[in-house]
């Protein structure tokens, strides 16, 4: 399954499923990233982490660790 | 902290959220995303009569404000930025309580124009709660200008709630806004909320719940509470029911959760969630128009801000820059203020000769309490009001983020949250400013690490003491002003302040915070012209003033304590010299002497005051001295057996210890808690004692002790 943390810069993807849990998973709920929502993947941070990404037209930093708990497919 | 059980239980809750209100006064909710622009369409509604506090017992600000409008008179509350409703933070418990509870009679909610579909999920959810609902889509004027058009009518027909476009910053809609307010607030306009319709096992529930909602539920709507059942927010429940018999509570509990024994909270959260969001795309698919070519303007700008070979060293050049306009902006006012103070002081005394006042009575009152609080206004007053502004500007600008998200990896190392290194620098302003901002911080367990290290970075009560110690001991010649090898070693102290700061982080992580939650989202807002008159007022009176009254009051009984304590005399010796006497062996077993010690500890409440104190009890004056210059400043030290080991040692005992009074109050306010208090007090104490121990160990090996 991909991870968001594995898509490269400038894809876009749409969310599957999260595994996160507790206030995680209703902070990224509340952020919008529901089954089905479209993710674009915008930068990368100065060493290569946290990363930007396009959640409903809002920026948001994810780190790795955090990332890699929501598992997309390709757009 | 916060709300126990048995404060929730006797409907407290109420209480909290009820505001005040005389007849035909109507109470406004102020309801929105972080970012939105929020606080601009309050403050343009209110102007500057505002009242900010915290919410009672909880960290989380309070402000509310007054405003008229057609004769009617409106309270506005300015309900914290949230994300969504679900209680998941000290903020949207808040927010919610406060819709719930609070006797609003209209509730305003402020959307991004430019990120609409993230903003419709909290639209939904107020809908769900109340149908006095006005939606005010704010900064319509940065729309336009990213090519982003946004058909009003449309959404009001589709959601059954009133919209206003607005630009609050131009006051743009305002007008429109108060009107269609009022109407709301009067019950002339009645919004019908179209709220999201789920899929039909949830309904289904819904309908099943809902009469005993209606029976019990105090009044609120029957549908939210029956939805709450069944995502299972206990704490609330428990506090909407308490009016039930706790037996006929469990039971009907008991049987409504036993029907849907397949519904675990998660999914329902998850479900609910979906579906907002669903409708939220559908309506800004259809609604909201953009041209994508425009939108890109923060991308490119971003390009260079937050790149690899820029974002760091434009960074370091931004910081650089405002300590060094806070740090020699301040001087001149600074002895401006204490000029004129000083004189003060000696009309005082005057005053005290004629009126034949006792001399204990001049002593305490003016040479005890007055010096001291001249003394912490004149050095803290200027930079922090020069350093919050331009602190506040960065973070009006959007920039503050975008430093945190740079930085972050480094802090990730440590265990830590980007945003540490904001709260960090505002801790070079003041530690305890930099402990209130630390609210920044949403994730439990990295704000604990922020508030519980934020003492590592020298204040600028602690600047002045650092800067004049190195300066006498390492300039090539005294007297010849702050020279190189001094702004080194200056800096040198700051990078070993965030040293330990990274690494009581990671150890803290490790060892007394494991287990507490830990999140990491970090939103970037776009990029912002700030508004110089906000930026002002939000940073002195938020800032400066409440940091300024806290020390003013715990430094003035402080004065009058330091003045007794040196003029009083058992034998020959005052009540410091005998306390230095005992602490002297301790002191010089980690390089330095009872006197210095004895200054740390009276310096408590404020950390400008150590170096007076220390002077005052080497000469032995009884009332506090300012040293006159830079060169008798130095043979004072060195008639009294300071070592550039002593030296050293000051600068890192001053860098490390304990925080002052004012820090550590806050920090007991903000994380409610005796035993969180006690170890930011402890842990500095320990490791600066240890540092110095180490260090005077090394210099007695080498022989340069």
């Amino acid at each position: 399954m991909l991870k968001l943390d594995d898509v490269s810069v400038g894809k876009n993807v749409t969310v599957n499923d999260l595994s996160s849990t507790e206030l995680l998973r209703e902070r990224m709920l509340a952020l919008g990233l529901t089954k089905g929502a479209r993710i674009e993947v915008i930068r990368k941070g100065p060493s290569g982490d946290p990363t930007v990404y396009n959640i409903r037209g809002a920026m948001i930093a994810l780190r790795k660790e955090e990332a890699s708990l929501v598992s997309v497919v390709p757009f | 902290m916060g709300l126990t059980f048995q404060s929730t239980q006797s409907c407290s809750l109420a209480d909290i959220f009820q505001i005040d209100k005389k007849e035909q006064q109507n109470v406004i909710a102020l309801a929105g995303n972080p970012n939105t622009g929020k606080s601009t369409v309050f403050n343009v509604l209110t102007g500057l009569h505002q009242h900010t506090g915290n919410w009672p017992g909880k960290t989380v600000v309070n402000a509310s404000g007054k405003y008229k409008y057609n004769g009617s008179d409106n309270i506005l509350v300015d309900l914290p930025g949230t994300y969504s409703l679900f209680a998941s933070s000290a903020e949207e418990e808040v927010a919610r309580d406060f819709i719930c509870f609070g006797n609003s009679d209209a509730v305003i909610i402020v959307c991004d124009a430019t990120c609409l579909e993230r903003n419709l999920n909290l639209v939904f959810q107020v809908m769900e709660l109340t149908d006095k609902v006005v939606l005010c889509i704010n900064l319509i004027d940065e729309a336009r200008k990213k090519n982003i058009q946004i058909d009003a009518k449309g959404i009001e027909k589709e959601l059954g709630i009133p919209v206003v476009l607005c630009a609050a910053r131009n006051g743009t809609g305002i007008r429109e806004l108060k009107e269609t307010v009022n109407k709301v607030a009067a019950g002339v306009m009645k919004p019908k909320p179209n709220t999201v319709l789920y899929d039909n096992n949830i309904e289904d529930r819904i309908n099943s719940i809902k009469p005993v909602m209606e029976e019990y539920g105090r009044g609120i709507n029957s549908r939210w509470l029956a939805l709450r059942v069944m995502d299972g927010d206990k704490k609330l429940l428990e506090s909407i029911f308490s009016n039930i018999n706790p037996e006929v509570f469990k039971e009907t509990f008991h049987t409504v959760r036993a029907s849907e024994v397949q519904a675990d909270k998660m999914n329902i959260r998850d479900e609910i969630t979906k579906q907002l969001y669903k409708k939220a795309e559908e309506i800004t698919d259809k609604y909201v128009k953009k041209d994508v070519s425009k939108s890109d303007r923060d991308r490119k700008i971003d390009n260079y801000i937050t790149s690899g070979i820029f974002g760091i060293p434009l960074m370091l050049l931004v910081l650089a820059f405002i300590f060094w306009v806070t740090v020699s902006g301040a001087n001149i006012p600074s002895s401006m203020i204490a000029g004129l103070l000083f004189r003060l002081e000696d009309k005082l005394t005057l005053l005290s000769n004629n009126l034949n006042a006792p001399g204990w009575l001049h002593g305490i009152l003016i040479l005890g309490l007055f010096r001291t609080m001249a003394w912490v206004i004149s050095v803290m007053l200027p930079p922090m009001a020069i350093f919050f502004p331009l602190f506040t500007i960065l973070e009006d600008l959007g920039y503050l983020p975008r430093v945190a998200f740079n930085l972050d990896h480094l802090f990730k190392k440590a265990c830590a949250h980007g945003k540490q290194c904001l709260t960090m620098c505002m801790g070079f302003g003041c530690n305890a400013a930099g402990i209130v901002s630390c609210r920044i911080i949403e994730s439990p367990r990295e704000r604990m690490i922020a508030i519980l290290t934020n003492n590592f970075v020298p204040c600028n009560g602690r600047f002045p003491t650092l800067i004049a110690v190195s300066s006498i001991f390492l300039a090539a010649k005294a007297g010849t002003g702050f020279g190189i090898l001094p702004a080194l070693s200056v800096t040198g102290l700051v990078i070993i302040g965030i040293a330990v700061t990274l690494l009581v982080s990671y150890g803290l992580s490790k060892t007394l915070l494991k287990g507490i939650p830990s999140t990491f989202t970090l939103e970037l807002p776009p990029y912002r012209i700030p508004q110089i008159g906000r930026v002002l007022y939000t940073s002195i009176i938020d800032r400066t003033m409440f940091v300024l009254w806290r020390a003013v009051i715990v430094a003035a009984p402080a004065g009058i304590i330091t003045w007794i304590l040196a003029n009083i005399y058992i034998g020959d010796l005052s009540i410091i010299g005998h306390t230095a006497t005992i602490l002297n062996p301790f002191a010089k077993l980690i390089g330095l002497d009872g006197y210095i010690l004895t200054a740390f500890l009276l310096g408590l409440p404020a950390n400008e005051i150590v170096l007076p104190i220390l002077l005052m009890s080497y000469l032995s004056t009884g009332t506090m001295i300012e040293f006159e210059s830079m060169e008798s400043l130095r043979s004072i030290l060195l008639e009294h057996g300071w070592t550039h080991l002593t030296a050293l040692n000051v600068m890192l005992f001053c860098l490390l210890h304990w925080p002052c009074a004012t820090t550590l109050l806050t920090i007991k306010k903000e994380t409610g808690s005796i035993k969180w208090t006690a170890l930011a007090a402890v842990i500095p104490t320990g490791i600066a004692i240890a540092v110095c121990f180490i260090t005077s160990i090394i210099f007695r090996i080498s022989g340069r002790a």
